[in-house]
């Protein structure tokens, strides 16, 4: 059984996710692989919203444009997804089609009504028969909804499961010959895990204690994840009133000496901007998850983008060094988390993590996250060693020793005016001024030298060569794949450093296409200006949906 | 090293000969004398304007932010770090208008903190607008007219908002001063301190013209009384200002204390990496 695809569509307040979820737990229950992406409207009820599962042998961690099976929770999503439908697909539906060709009618909510008492469980009547449309064992699901609705109460946990029995039965019934599927069961086991839970997780393993954020979509699952895990995984978690004081409580915790986060979205990380400067100035650690979405302004705050790459590149005023990264999956969030983290103490900046709608929300199976991989540095002074404590001692390479007020009887003193070594307010030009100014840049060499070149997939080989960065990574992997299939010599260069950008050369004779969630081209702007890279063209989206392989195998003109 | 002395520093300070800053300065070393305060166990928070210039005239910790911001640096700092003494020095254009929002949030978090606002009812520093304090009628460069918006009553707000430690002093008289801010200090939570502090370059009137409205509260002023305290803080619209503590209450819960006492076990800043293994366990829960 491999890459087969499920879509599950209605409208806001039906519960898809709900459905989505609780089939995504099942399908890996049974060992399979399954990746999850999800698009909704920015509203409480009604609308277009879809998740979709793609379900194989091995990770393929990213979205599809078919749908094998479609299962429409309402007339009007049936409608609107049906076109996603390739041949021999079916679609499940609650009413309309009847036993067209193609298509099986299930009343959802009559058979929870009857079934469990309430039309409230149309949604476990749904997940039942997907799970018999798709040849899977009702065990398994009776036991993922007994976990997932326990805290419920008996009660509810049985009316489910009586639903779900129901929508089994009745699909089981109806689909005969036309469901061809069968997950009977594979070896894989894995977790299923999102995005923003892994950088979470990797604020945690890198000794993150304090996280200030205001709410905005899609950066707010990381603040709801860290304040229910609070007793476990130990971060003080504030929501701000607002993302000024977001960035300003980060700045100030981490003054005092406690690693801290703070997330938001791109309107709210304009609003950080100065926050960011004063991170700069200050030389104060600090760690920002930028969850991209599409904007302007407030844009489209549920659907996805990468539309924010120069803006995190230039963000705050004057002149100061930070860094940007862009993880590409959990797994790689994780790491890259507890990275940020050490470089924003090595380096004494702040550290712009890039995520997306789409890499925050999506689920994606994970074989292993490698804890071990990461160790977190800290890299405070000793205060012990220090006999005349000045926090901005001048110092090759311009990081200077960090104490942190009340660690020692050393004094610590930070300044957003210019300042001379000891934090105190200087208006000296020549002698003072111009040195701060140079210690600080000075630090980008080092900077840079920690950042990592792209990674690269058959680059030597390759006439065409997909460069892109962050989440699109397995979209630009598998464009290559299909590329690869055609004939044609493909390899791909994936950006997870972006700022400074590390030292790499592209080699010569290839033909470069920059591969973008975005319209105007940001990346190839950068790598133009940095490395004087020549693209032979470029491929972008900005309808606020996720890269695809297929969507860039088309935009490619070879 | 007499106790004064231990908080001295040689940094030039920066406001107008004959501000009555250097008043507020002495009588705020003479707080820190009486608390008996070591100079690293002391942070300063301050934002933009003259009075946030003072953490560099006091020698301990401090943080000298951006405009507006020193409320949530200093909230997050005491959040982070109780055993440190966390005060803000602000002025009104500072606190109470570009930081307007953080001081309403502050009034609800309760931090464990003490809020020095410098209230001399003007921009000083960018050179005489009005400010949220301004009152009405008060022509200043930018309201040339005479301003037409009410003046904020940011005492009035904090008794309102339940702050269980509201005073009002004046920078000239410095030994009354400092004993409203060892107070302050010494009370756990929120203190706002708003000193009539009058500018000398920009303010219409003389240093003179408020001595003359300025009146100690009466003996049988009854602090715990929060309709009193209201009433108090209204006087500013007759001419009548007085000082002392206008409000005091019984210290509440402060910001933060529930998660240090409860998870932490202690302050932030000390504490190593989660152990692996809570990790483990939460990632253990995404395996179906
Ligand atoms: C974001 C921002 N806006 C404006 C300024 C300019 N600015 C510096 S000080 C100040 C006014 C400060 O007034 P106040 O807090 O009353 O202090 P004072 O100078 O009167 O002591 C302003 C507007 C700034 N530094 N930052």
């Amino acid at each position: 059984m491999d890459d087969l695809s499920v879509v599950i569509a209605g409208a806001a307040g039906e519960g898809i996710q709900v459905v989505g979820e609780v089939l995504a737990q099942t399908v890996s229950a049974h060992g399979y692989a399954v990746f999850a992406w999800q698009e909704y409207e920015s509203r409480i009820r009604g609308g277009h919203s879809r998740f979709a599962l793609r379900i194989g042998e091995v990770p393929r961690n990213a979205a599809l444009e078919r749908a094998d099976l479609l299962l429409a929770l309402n007339p009007g999503a049936a409608q609107q997804y049906r076109p996603l439908l390739g041949d021999g697909g079916l679609l499940l539906s609650p009413e309309g089609e009847g036993e067209a060709e193609g298509a099986v009618a299930i009343p959802f909510a009559e058979l929870a009504q009857e079934a469990a008492g309430k039309k409230l469980y149309a949604n476990s009547v749904a997940v039942g028969a997907l799970v018999a449309a798709l040849g899977m064992d009702r065990e398994v699901l009776y036991r993922v909804l007994e976990r997932r609705f326990r805290e419920k109460g008996e009660e509810v946990s049985e009316a489910n499961r009586k639903a779900a029995e129901a929508g089994y039965r009745e699909a089981t019934e109806r689909c005969g010959e036309r469901c061809p599927w069968k997950l009977g069961g594979a070896e894989g086991r894995y977790y299923l895990a999102d995005g923003h839970r892994a950088v979470a997780l990797g604020a945690v393993r890198a000794g993150c204690r304090f996280l200030s954020a205001y709410p905005m979509s899609p950066s707010t699952s990381i603040i709801t994840f860290l304040a229910k895990e609070q007793e476990r995984l130990g971060v003080f978690v504030e929501q701000a009133e607002d993302e000024l004081a977001a960035i300003n409580m980060a700045v100030g915790a981490s003054y005092a000496g406690a690693r801290s986060l703070t997330a938001t979205s791109g309107g709210g990380f304009a609003l950080m901007g100065e926050g960011v400067s004063l991170a700069g100035m200050t030389e104060t650690p600090v760690v920002i998850v930028l969850a991209q979405r599409p904007g302007p302004a407030t844009g489209l705050p549920t659907r996805t983008a990468q539309g924010d790459l120069l803006f995190a590149v230039h963000a705050g005023h004057g002149e100061f060094p930070k860094a940007v990264l862009a993880p590409s999956d959990p797994v790689d969030a994780f790491h890259q988390t507890v990275r940020a983290f050490d470089l924003a103490d090595r380096f004494q900046v702040p550290v712009v993590l890039l995520t997306d709608q789409f890499l925050a929300e999506s689920l994606f199976s994970v074989e292993d996250f490698e804890l071990g991989r990461s160790e977190p540095e800290l890299h405070l002074a000793d205060p012990g060693e220090i006999e005349e404590y000045r926090r901005y001692r001048l110092t090759e390479g311009g990081v200077s020793p960090r104490l942190y007020p009340g660690q020692s009887e050393h004094l610590v003193g930070a300044d957003s005016d210019e300042h001379d070594e000891w934090g105190h307010i200087t208006e000296d030009l020549e002698g003072t001024a111009v040195p701060m100014m140079e210690k600080r840049l000075s630090k980008l060499a080092g900077l840079r030298a920690a950042l990592r070149p792209p990674e690269a997939d058959g680059v030597e080989e390759a006439e065409h060569v997909l460069v892109g960065w962050g989440s699109s990574r397995g979209a630009v992997r598998e464009a290559v794949e299909l590329l690869r299939a055609e004939g044609v010599a493909a390899g791909s260069l994936h950006f997870t450093d972006l700022w400074p950008l590390p030292e790499y050369r592209f080699p010569e004779g290839k033909r470069y296409w920059a591969v973008e969630g975005n319209a105007t081209g940001q990346l190839a702007r950068l790598l133009r200006s940095e490395y004087a890279v020549v693209f032979q063209g470029r491929v972008g989206r900005c309808d606020g949906l996720p890269l695809t392989a297929e969507t860039i195998r088309r935009q490619i003109d070879v | 090293m007499s106790d004064a002395e231990r908080f001295q520093t040689d940094a030039e300070i920066q406001w107008c000969p004959g501000c009555p800053n250097f008043s507020l300065l002495k009588a705020f070393r003479s707080a820190l004398a009486r608390l008996d305060l070591a100079p690293h166990r002391l942070c300063l928070v301050s934002g933009i304007g003259q009075a946030a210039k003072l953490p560099h005239y006091v020698r301990c910790n401090f943080f000298n932010g951006l405009h507006g911001r020193a409320l949530p640096v200093a909230t997050a700092v005491a959040a982070a770090n109780p055993e440190l003494t966390t005060v803000v020095v602000t002025g009104e254009g500072d606190c109470y208008g570009e930081g307007g929002n953080h001081f309403l949030h502050a009034l609800r978090r309760n931090p464990n903190l003490t809020v020095v606002v410098h209230d001399n009812r003007i921009y000083a520093l960018t050179k005489g607008q009005g400010s949220p304090t301004t009152p009405l009628g008060e022509r200043r460069s930018i309201q040339f007219p005479g301003v037409e918006v009410e003046p904020l009553n940011p005492l009035g707000i904090a008794v309102v908002q339940g702050c269980t430690f509201v005073a009002r002093g004046f920078a000239p008289e410095v030994e009354h001063l400092a004993d409203l801010l060892a107070q302050a200090m010494e009370h756990p939570g929120l203190s706002v301190v708003d000193v009539i502090q009058p500018c000398i370059t920009w303010d219409p009137h003389p240093v003179s013209w408020y001595k003359e409205r300025v009146y100690r509260l009466e003996d049988d002023y009854d602090p715990t009384d929060p309709q009193a305290a209201l009433a108090k803080t209204r006087e500013w619209g007759e001419g009548r200002l007085p000082i002392g503590v206008l409000f005091r209450a019984d210290p509440k819960p402060v910001f933060g204390r529930r998660f240090r006492e409860e998870i932490a076990g202690g302050p932030l800043a000390a504490l190593p990496p989660v152990a692996v293994e809570a990790i483990e366990e939460v990632l253990e829960r995404m395996r179906p």
